[in-house]
């Protein structure tokens, strides 16, 4: 059964079979018309983006070379976050998600980009692409929800260790992108026994791993200090804290992607059977929006748009934007909750869920909410009965 | 050499070479800039540098007739020349998808530094249309060297061109660079004095030839021989007239550019009188596009029978060939491999992706397994 967070009514109990399989032609029609108009203009886009994002980074490590004088710090340290969160996000997440093979452009293609992020891109595609997108939202399946280390849903059964997870999370938060290098090798169920750390294929990837985060460390707290003379220190500091920078922004878009209140989870055994229409509708049910400024969409890699993301992740990023009026409409049509809300109202929500599911149910019970067993059945299971 | 033999054999253990400045140098720099290359900066700001992927920027587009035109171009720093008659194989991206195609080489070295390709508009010729029609000065395009063995022999001697359409375009770059055109007319090079050159040229019909005019300024100028034939006043040329068209024919060697068809005719034509032929043909026959076909996979050699409606990766499978997935529904990307030939249609739009060996970069046309199926027969590099 789909689980249901806080509900007492399924938000989907008044499809019918016929209304789930319409949703798919519809948005693979949808898609259709992206695809139909993507040309030039979208590869101008993304080259530019590029471009900019490279420029920006070396005017800002060049700035940093003098960093000890503090403005030069603050210009550098802002400019360098910035760059590495484009880099990250609009460029890097999008490029290894296929978003522009259809350029053909080898230099920008999901098979050869490598990102200025700790996790090697063939693990983090593997991990992101085909778990997460894949298995969207399902626990136990899908690794992003909650990283293995937390509660996300109230089936899971708690435990104390859980009371600690408002630290857990922002401890990975700060240190984001190994925790996601972390959880692309699956330390956890990895380092568990003696027979899995020295599977073979598990210490091949190790030694990626360890070798990309040995390389991107000796960039930003060796190289670029060393090569800044006596500002070594400053430095060394400038480049950290874009580091963290970089990790707050994005574990936060990211939490907002799927953990606010409104978004569901979904239980290993409901997604058997899936159909195209009902692959389609969890999407819709287990993602949600940001809303916000033209700024604040690049900043997220588009990632605002995660619903539209998660509906069609190998569309170009700069065309979420022009679609989702369409998708908010068949939302509307078909009395389905389209989940967004701004950046500080959606952090703070799941930040609520962390901190509620840090404890065991019904500790914080505030009367709205249903219990766990009063549930109803999965809607997609019935539908893949039917 | 002795003496180098002689210092190794003596040292104990022989060192690793010393890194000059400059390799420490670039380590230092890609150690500053990974993931990425020094070089991902640098074309930021000079993408013809020296060191540089080759490239070229387009300086000038300027029509021939109704529906070709000659793209000059200044190619990258690293662009080592070529020899008249050759081709270059060029990258452009028509709508944002990149595209390569191989195209004749129409001037000798020019001093300028520049290269430029004459380009006939074909219908449906995604690339030569755009050519044609829409490139713009300014436009950076890839490139690679030179190639190609369909060049004019050094040092002189009798010679029949055969051209047909647009094969008239390595011709024109060995023309040219034995008959260079300045303000004053045709010059006269001595180099020149050693050739005596006949070319029959075939196109359906009179202003559809490409460079008519040069071939006609250098019969008029009594540097050539310019036998023209329009398929639509001559009616098609029969190999057999050649005789008739050129009375030595039997002390000329021939170079034929054009299609496979007269190539193919003329190659029987000269083998039965023993005349040599050198032929050069661009276009690979044309692509079949049907439903299904057979997939062969060049690194295991196996070959699957796929319909029309099985995903690639799921015949594969079914044939024990290992293949690299994922999702298997489009999303992840996970099981990518390049298509280096033939045609696949995507089972969720019906769009269809070709791939012609010589039109593509690397080692095929990057497609997705689990949402294609053959449309025709296909190989696939793995
Ligand atoms: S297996 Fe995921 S895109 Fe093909």
């Amino acid at each position: 059964m789909t689980v249901l967070q806080k509900k007492t009514h399924n938000p989907i109990g008044h499809l019918t079979p016929e209304d789930i399989e319409q949703i798919g032609v519809e948005l693979d029609a949808i898609r259709q018309s992206v695809i139909d108009t993507r040309g030039a203009a979208d590869a101008a886009y993304i080259r530019k983006v590029i471009a900019t994002q490279r420029k920006l980074e070396l005017g800002s490590r060049a700035v940093l070379l003098v960093s000890m004088f503090p403005p030069a710090w603050v210009v550098g340290t802002a400019g360098l976050a910035v760059a590495k969160i484009i880099e990250n996000m609009e460029i890097g997440h999008n490029v290894m998600h296929g978003q522009w093979d259809w350029m053909r452009d080898p230099k920008i293609h999901s098979t050869t980009w490598e990102w200025d992020n700790a996790s090697p891109s063939e693990q983090w595609k593997h991990s992101h692409n085909e778990l997460h997108h894949t298995y969207t939202n399902v626990i136990g399946k899908d690794n992003d929800l909650g990283y293995g280390i937390m509660r996300v849903d109230e089936d899971q059964r708690w435990v104390p260790l859980y009371a600690a997870q408002p630290l857990w999370n922002f401890v990975n938060a700060c240190f984001f992108e190994y925790g996601i290098a972390a959880y692309d090798l699956e330390l956890g169920k990895n380092l568990a026994t003696k027979e899995r750390r020295q599977d073979p294929d598990f210490r091949a990837r190790a030694t990626v791993t360890l070798k990309k985060i040995r390389n991107q460390m000796t960039k930003d707290y060796v190289i670029h200090p060393l090569l800044s003379g006596p500002s070594f220190l400053s430095t060394l500091g400038a480049n950290a804290t874009a580091n963290l920078i970089r990790n707050l922004w994005t574990h936060s878009v990211i939490m907002c992607g799927h953990f606010p209140e409104g978004v569901e989870t979904f239980e290993r055994r409901s997604i058997v059977g899936e159909t195209r229409g009902e692959w389609y509708l969890r999407q819709m049910l287990g993602s949600a929006n940001i809303s916000g400024s033209k700024a604040m969409h690049f900043m997220t890699g588009n990632l605002s748009f995660q619903i539209e993301h998660h509906l069609f992740p190998d569309l170009p990023s700069n065309r979420y934007q022009e679609i989702a009026p369409q998708v908010q409409d068949l939302f509307r049509r078909y009395g389905l909750t389209y989940t967004t809300g701004s950046l500080p109202r959606q952090v703070a929500s799941a930040w609520k869920k962390v901190f509620r599911l840090s404890l065991p149910n019904g500790a914080l019970r505030r009367g709205r909410g249903a219990t766990v067993t009063d549930l109803p059945t999965a809607p997609a299971r019935e539908h893949a009965a039917a | 050499m002795s003496l180098t033999g002689l210092s190794k054999i003596s040292s104990p253990s022989p060192r690793a070479p010393r890194p000059t400045l400059r390799g420490r140098l670039l380590q230092l720099a890609e150690r500053a800039t990974s993931p990425l290359l020094p070089a991902d900066y640098l074309d930021l700001f000079d993408p013809l540098r020296p060191g540089a992927d080759l490239r070229g920027r387009i300086v000038e587009v300027h029509p021939e007739t109704a529906d070709a035109a000659t793209v000059v171009i200044r190619p990258g720093a690293d662009w080592a020349g070529h020899v008249p008659g050759q081709y270059v194989r060029i990258g452009v991206d028509v709508d944002g998808v990149r595209q390569w195609r191989a195209y004749s080489l129409t001037h000798g070295p020019r001093a300028d530094g520049n290269i430029s390709i004459t380009v006939k508009a074909v219908p449906d010729g995604l690339v030569s249309t755009h050519l044609v029609r829409g490139s713009r000065p300014g436009t950076l395009v890839h490139l690679e060297q030179a190639q190609g063995e369909f060049v004019l022999p050094t040092g002189g001697g009798k010679f029949l061109f055969v051209t047909a359409g647009s094969g008239v375009t390595p011709v024109i770059g060995m023309l040219r660079n034995l008959f260079p055109v300045a303000d004053s007319g045709v010059v006269r090079l001595p180099r020149a004095t050693a050739y005596d050159i006949v070319v029959v040229h075939v196109a359906p019909s009179e202003p559809h030839s490409i460079f008519i005019d040069n071939l006609r300024a250098l019969d008029a100028a009594g540097l050539i021989r310019l036998v023209a034939r329009y398929d639509d006043e001559h009616g098609v040329l029969d190999v057999d007239d050649l005789e008739t068209l050129v009375p030595d024919l039997d002390e000329r060697a021939t170079l034929a550019c054009g299609p496979g068809g007269l190539l193919d005719a003329l190659q029987a034509h000269h083998d039965s009188r023993g005349l040599a032929l050198l032929t050069e043909q661009f276009r690979a026959s044309t692509l079949v596009v049907g439903e299904g076909g057979t997939v062969a996979f060049t690194g295991s050699g196996t070959t699957v029978d796929a319909d029309g409606a099985t995903p690639i990766l799921d015949a594969a499978e079914a044939a024990g060939v290992l293949m690299p997935s994922g999702c298997r529904m489009g999303i992840c990307f996970g099981c990518v491999l390049p298509l280096r030939e033939g045609a696949v249609r995507d089972l969720r739009t019906g769009e269809v992706t070709t791939a012609t060996p010589g039109e593509t970069e690397g080692r095929g046309v990057p497609v997705q397994t689990c949402i294609s199926a053959a449309a025709g027969a296909c190989v696939i590099d793995h």
